[in-house]
């Protein structure tokens, strides 16, 4: 049985591929027919499958058509966007970075690049 | 009290102005940064705790001659409605003073702890889906972005460090673990907690000299301490190694062959540099402490500063509680 983070990897997965907004009972036939794993998914109930819809949905990482019914969910942005996202707060300079994640290295000046090549070169 | 207030005020100043200009500039930290670490808490401690202090007291002066009565005398004063005619306009003025600073500091610490906490949420959530374990430590996820990258997530047990396969494809394996070992340093030795702290001290101070250099100097401190560690296991050119070759990029910044992730142009955050310097010590400046090595302070100078650092604790502590030690 996979575990929650990993169904919600995967049915992000699957939603940023299909691209358009879906119900839980097609999801859930999708994971069924998944080739990573059928037997990982073949028993997952819809409920389960709505369980990790709305945690998505609470993170701000899919977005729930409430008109129709049976309801339907679509990725909030695609799967780029997100890694920009991810990136911008990791090399961008937004305040507190320090404090929230810790860098290897900084951010590196254009000179500050040259000397360390030059270095580098000796090395 | 009221020379114990003064004596306060002198050394809030101290600690605010000369005081963390004197230790930026001095030399020896990168010798022994856990020392200078600990001087850099004692001197954030005791500013704030003199500030703080310094007009509490004064402005309970005319109320007691001890920290507790005075205290008591104004809680019968706002609580019980007491005569308030011992207290001038100015004493009143600076106890509020002294009140609002307080609720300032500990409010900031708090809001800052919340922010911090609310982005590594989103962080750690957009990492899942996005990330994969990686083969080769435990508590380590890759990332597919072609600049090279390496930072760690604090999180308790979450706690986990990032590597894009930029750097995995750029780096030797001993450089990779030199790359860990740095980065599971941070996440051992809690640098997180330090960072947390000296990053509110500036967003309630930030007119401060203090707080703006002490959070400077916490920044470069960790990253020294992490190389530090790290060499315990590594050879020293392997790490300076993986510093150069992180800074310098990948070799072609230009890298056109990724035609996917919006914003991965590796060299797009270059750019961003001067004023972006967010206190991240300069990869130079570590290559430079790591190739001119500096043997660290005795041992006496290094009792010396610990015992400094108490003292610096304990004068405004004994100031504010025992009366009459300014009496004469």
């Amino acid at each position: 049985m996979a575990t929650l983070g990993e169904l919600e990897r995967t049915v992000m997965d699957m939603l940023w591929e299909t691209g358009e907004a879906v119900t839980a009972n097609m999801l859930r036939d999708k994971l069924a027919q998944s080739p990573e794993g059928p037997q990982a998914h073949k028993e997952l109930a819809v409920t389960t499958v709505l369980t990790v819809l709305s945690r998505l949905e609470k993170k701000g990482l899919v977005d729930r058509e409430r008109d129709t019914r049976p309801h339907r969910y679509q990725a909030v942005t695609s799967r780029e966007d997100h890694t920009a996202e991810l990136m911008h707060q990791v090399l961008g300079s937004a305040p507190d970075r320090e404090a929230v994640l810790a860098r290897f290295l900084g951010t590196v000046s254009d000179g500050e690049a040259a000397t360390l090549r030059k270095l580098l070169g000796r090395n | 009290m009221i020379w114990a207030s003064y004596a306060l005020a002198a050394l809030a100043i101290v600690l605010a102005w000369p005081a963390p200009i004197l230790l930026s500039r001095a030399r020896w930290p990168a010798r022994s940064p856990f020392t200078a670490m600990i001087l850099w808490q004692a001197i954030a401690l005791a500013g704030g705790l003199s500030m703080i202090g310094a007009m509490l007291i004064w402005g309970l002066d005319p109320l007691s001659d001890t920290l507790p009565g005075g205290l008591r005398a104004l809680s019968a004063i706002v609580f019980g409605n007491g005569p308030a005619g011992a207290l001038g306009v100015w004493h009143v003025f600076a106890l509020s003073a002294a009140l609002l600073l307080g609720t300032h500091l500990v409010f900031t610490l708090l809001l800052t702890y919340a922010r911090i906490r609310r982005q590594r949420r989103r962080h750690r959530d957009l990492l899942t889906l996005l990330s994969s374990p990686s083969p080769e430590a435990g508590g380590t996820v890759v990332i597919n972005h072609p600049a090279p990258v390496a930072y760690c997530l604090p999180g308790g047990a979450r706690s986990v460090t990032v590597l894009s396969d930029g750097l995995v494809d750029l780096l030797e394996p001993a450089e990779l673990d030199a790359v860990l070992l740095h980065e599971q340093t941070h996440l051992t030795q809690r640098h997180h907690l330090l960072l947390w702290a000296f990053a509110a001290w500036r967003a309630a101070l930030p007119w401060l000299p203090t707080s703006r250099l002490a959070q400077h100097a916490v920044n470069e401190l960790i990253e020294m301490l992490a190389d530090d560690e790290a060499l315990k296991s590594v050879e020293k050119p392997t790490l300076i190694h993986a510093i150069a070759i992180v800074a310098s990029g990948p070799p072609g910044a230009t890298d056109p062959g990724q035609d996917g992730p919006a914003g991965a142009d590796p060299g797009q955050y270059r750019a961003a540099d001067g004023a972006a310097g967010d206190g991240a010590m300069a990869p130079s400046a570590r290559v430079h402490r790591l190739l001119t090595p500096q043997p660290p302070l005795p041992h006496s100078g290094r009792t010396a500063v610990v015992a400094g650092s108490a003292a610096l604790l304990a004068l405004p502590t004994a100031l504010l509680m025992i009366p009459g030690l300014f009496i004469w």
